[in-house]
């Protein structure tokens, strides 16, 4: 649908290898991580320049073209699904660390520099990029600041929003934003925390500037197993109650514990209903002193069994169980579909009994992985995508344990975004006035609509569409209708 | 609070402009307030607070003396260790100034540990955004928008932020050091893995504050040196409410925001250097210009934090494009101009 006179002028701007129109070049970019969703790009533009993202943006701007900015793909909520009427803006090329400040503990870089790379680069310093998503490897920081990414360590390091001082960012009409700065803060509003979590609808990033910080001097992880998920729960709250703040506190379930021993060996307990990974830091002394203090609280928490990983090798396989849990559930079963709601921690037991309870109905098993620390949930509905109606009977029990979050006080996404998966449920959790609010945030910022259209947030026609169906187990009774 | 909404729609039909106003102990801080008072003191009251979840939500003319009271008898503090400059500081005008204290630049600031606001626009509609969980990416981040908004984008109703533990001990420690040497100090001990939360230095003396559990403490003194400042706590409070002797005196006060390895600023005045060296105070009457030019060199920017005269606007002005979009975010969310107009920027 993109038209060859808009090919042609985008080759004008750019070599003809960084303009992909045939069928078989564009296909590898069909899909983001969320498989279940795709459509082959109108067009797929690699620059690796600004003023070439510039020249693009304003060649679209003025024929009124879509454009959807893409990272790495690795997004789990469709944020970088294509249209076949947009461009599709890959930033892969940019891809270079642009400066390293010891001293001040800074890094400038590429939007399309990998998350893991930057704290490679800043390893032989002492220092490290704190939020580490479980796709670090591969995940752009573009990505990352789009999607306001969380990792294992955020409930003492943050999130993506408070570790990046500034950004660079052009917007559809071509004109360079420069947001935040070297400086703790900058004049004026902070459009710098507003970028975190747009999901590339309100300009395009080029550059990254991000915070580092001192590598700890030492990390102690404590594994500890539960024959009951509620005793796990109120083992959580009683570390917190505590005032100890654990720089990782992840649980996982027995099916997840089952796919993690499986996948990598990493020497968790399969008997256990439960187990938590408490993850303490700092100096020596501080650690040495903290461990204990976890040790006596989960000696009367009810675990049935707790150890300390008795050197870093052994507290490295302790967490590549849980950051590989996802591969590792895939080994379960022929696709699964990662959830990402987030509740106060102490809705934890209710809300796990209710996703048992929607599990038993919907015939579907699924294993939980759980950021407990932050209250972010990922429940992995394990389907076959080949069993007719099993992807909707997915995303309809997906729909379900999202609103089950809302209505414990939380929220339908903690880190993976909206995108197209969760823009239903965006109905569920604001109120017209609230999306009004966002549409003309984004109206500020891009008028015409043209960034990323249709993602996110949705239309109040649509909510109002649904909002009479919706009781119908959250399916939409007319997929004719248009989606956005 | 219906009466705070009344007097907002009341206000759309008379296009009167609203000057929103808690406590006051801000009013000397931005642009000059003008327009009929939008009196949000009653609305006060911690709404939700369970420690265990690190999560607080008031009201937000809630004195910050009652939320740390609050905070503190259940071994929890604000992170962003905010200045209240004067006895009924609110929570609301904290956040709408966005002001942080010496912990900012080791544990972030006001805007960091928000998670959501119950907003009132210029609309006269009330909107909830963010909410009451530590992780939350569902919208726009419009909560943290309002940080140093200085209440131009809506009325802030209500707050919910995160909470930390307060740390078991503090010890402050003290070094002879002149200003370059002390800058350099600070930054290089911020790269090493140390239980530093606040770092600051003042006529020739070097402070900085430890802070966790015993051991850890006494093991950094043991690596640090220096000496043991004894009236630690007092200083550090002295420093963020500005009752330091440094900030007397009629002069006016600017507050430098600058890259923390920047080396002492070329300009006459009394300096004093907080936030690990990313906050510079400046006691001088150097023209306006020079100041500014001279933060915008290093990479930060300048404000005018206290003075009689603040013909020269208070705020360092934005770039054309920047102010563009100030101003259609403005048009958005207070369509009528109603809202403490002028107080950041004379254009809206
Ligand atoms: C196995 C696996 C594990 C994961 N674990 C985590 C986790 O622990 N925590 C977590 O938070 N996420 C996790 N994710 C999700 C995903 O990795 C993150 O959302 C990541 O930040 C996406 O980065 P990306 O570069 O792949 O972005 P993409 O998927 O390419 O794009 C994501 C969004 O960002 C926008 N975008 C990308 N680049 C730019 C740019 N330069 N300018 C403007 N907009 C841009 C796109 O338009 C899109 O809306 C995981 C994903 C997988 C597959």
């Amino acid at each position: 649908m993109i038209s060859a006179s808009l090919i042609r002028d985008l080759q004008t701007l750019l070599p003809a290898s960084a303009v992909l129109s045939v069928r078989e070049d564009v296909a590898p970019y069909a899909s983001d991580g969320l498989s279940a969703f795709q459509c082959q790009p109108g067009v797929v533009v690699l620059p690796d320049t600004e003023t070439q993202v510039i020249a693009i943006l304003r060649l679209c701007h003025a024929a009124g073209v879509p454009v959807i900015a893409r990272g790495a793909g690795t997004g789990l909520s469709g944020g970088a699904l294509p249209r076949e009427d947009a461009v599709l803006l890959g930033l892969a090329k940019f891809n270079k660390i642009l400066h390293l400040d010891p001293l001040a503990r800074t890094m400038r870089v590429q939007p399309g520099v990998r998350n893991l790379a930057i704290s490679e680069a800043a390893a032989p310093h002492g220092l490290y990029y704190a939020p580490d998503p479980s796709s670090q490897i591969a995940c752009s920081i573009g990505g990352n600041v789009a999607e306001n990414s969380g990792g294992v360590h955020c409930l003492k390091y943050g999130l993506t929003v408070n570790n990046v001082m500034r950004v660079r960012a052009v917007t559809i009409d071509g004109e360079v934003l420069e947001l935040g700065g070297e400086a703790l803060d900058s004049p004026g509003y902070d459009l710098l925390a507003l970028m975190h979590g747009s999901e590339g609808m309100l300009a395009v990033i080029t550059e990254v500037t991000v915070k580092l910080l001192a590598k700890p001097e030492r990390a102690q992880v404590v594994l500890a197993a539960f024959d009951r998920i509620e005793t796990a729960g109120a083992a959580v709250s009683a570390i917190i109650a505590g005032g100890i703040l654990p720089a990782g506190l992840e649980m996982m379930d027995k099916p997840a514990i089952e796919a993690a021993e499986a996948f990598v060996h990493a020497g968790y307990p399969l008997d256990a209903a439960a187990i938590l990974l408490v993850e303490v830091d700092g100096t020596n002394e501080e650690v040495s002193d903290d461990v204990l203090r976890v040790h006596d609280i989960l000696a009367v928490s009810g675990a049935t069994e707790f150890r300390t990983a008795s050197n870093e090798a052994e507290r490295l396989k302790f967490w590549a169980g849980r950051k590989n849990a996802f591969p590792a559930v895939g080994r379960l079963s022929p696709d699964y579909y990662c959830m990402d709601g987030t509740i106060p921690r102490r809705a934890l037991p209710t809300v796990l009994h209710g996703i048992a309870l929607l599990s038993a109905q919907y015939g579907l098993r699924v294993a939980n992985v759980f950021h407990a620390g932050d209250g972010n949930l990922h429940p992995l509905i394990l389907y076959d995508a080949n069993t007719p109606g099993e992807l909707e009977k997915t995303e309809a029990f997906g729909a379900k344990i999202l609103e089950l979050c809302v209505a414990h006080g939380g929220t339908i996404t903690g880190e993976h975004g909206v995108g197209v998966e969760k823009i239903d449920q965006m109905c569920v959790q604001f109120r017209p006035l609230e999306l009004q609010a966002f549409h003309a945030v984004k109206a500020a910022f891009d008028p015409q609509g043209l960034l990323n259209p249709g993602k996110a947030v949705p239309t109040l026609h649509r909510c109002a569409e649904l909002g009479a169906m919706h009781v119908h187990g959250g399916q939409l009774p007319h997929p004719e209708l248009p989606r956005f | 609070m219906q009466a705070i909404i009344d007097q907002v729609h009341a206000a759309i039909a008379a296009q009167t402009p609203l000057q929103i106003r808690a406590g006051g102990s801000k009013d000397w801080y931005g642009n000059a307030p003008t327009g009929q008072l939008l009196d949000l003191s009653a609305h006060s009251g911690i709404v939700e607070y369970e420690p265990v979840e690190l999560v607080l939500t008031a009201k937000a003319g809630t004195p910050l003396a009652e939320i740390e009271a609050v905070l503190a008898a259940n071994g929890q503090m604000l992170s962003f260790e905010p200045p209240h400059y004067g006895a009924h500081a609110t929570l609301g005008g904290t956040l709408a100034c966005g002001f942080a204290g010496p912990r900012r630049a080791f544990a972030g600031s006001a805007r960091d540990a928000l998670l959501g606001v119950q907003l009132l626009d210029g609309r006269g509609d009330v909107l909830n955004f963010g909410g009451k969980v530590i992780k939350n990416v569902a919208g726009y981040d419009v909560s943290r928008l309002m940080a140093g908004a200085m209440g131009t984008l809506g009325v802030i109703l209500q707050a919910s932020f995160k909470v930390l533990p307060r740390p078991a001990q503090e010890v402050t420690l003290q070094f002879e050091l002149d200003q370059d040497n002390a800058i350099l100090r600070m930054n290089q001990l911020a790269g090493l893995p140390l239980p530093i939360s606040a770092a600051a230095w003042v006529g020739g003396v070097m402070m900085l504050r430890l802070e966790g559990s015993g051991p850890g403490i006494h093991a950094a003194q043991v690596k640090l040196g220096g000496e043991v400042n004894p009236h630690g706590a007092a200083f550090w409070l002295a420093a963020r409410e500005q009752t330091a002797a440094l900030f007397g005196g009629d002069m006016p006060l600017w507050r430098l925001s600058v890259p923390a390895t920047t080396p002492p600023i070329d300009l006459p005045g009394k300096q004093a250097v907080t936030w690990g060296g990313a906050q510079r105070w400046l006691k001088s009457d150097v023209p306006a210009g020079h100041i500014r030019s001279a933060a915008a060199e290093a990479g930060g920017h300048a404000t005018l934090f206290r003075a009689a005269d603040k013909s020269a606007g208070v705020f360092q002005p934005l770039p054309k494009a920047m102010l563009a979009l100030h101003q259609r975010l403005k048009q958005q969310f207070d369509p009528h101009g109603i809202l403490n107009r002028g107080r950041l920027y004379a254009e809206f």
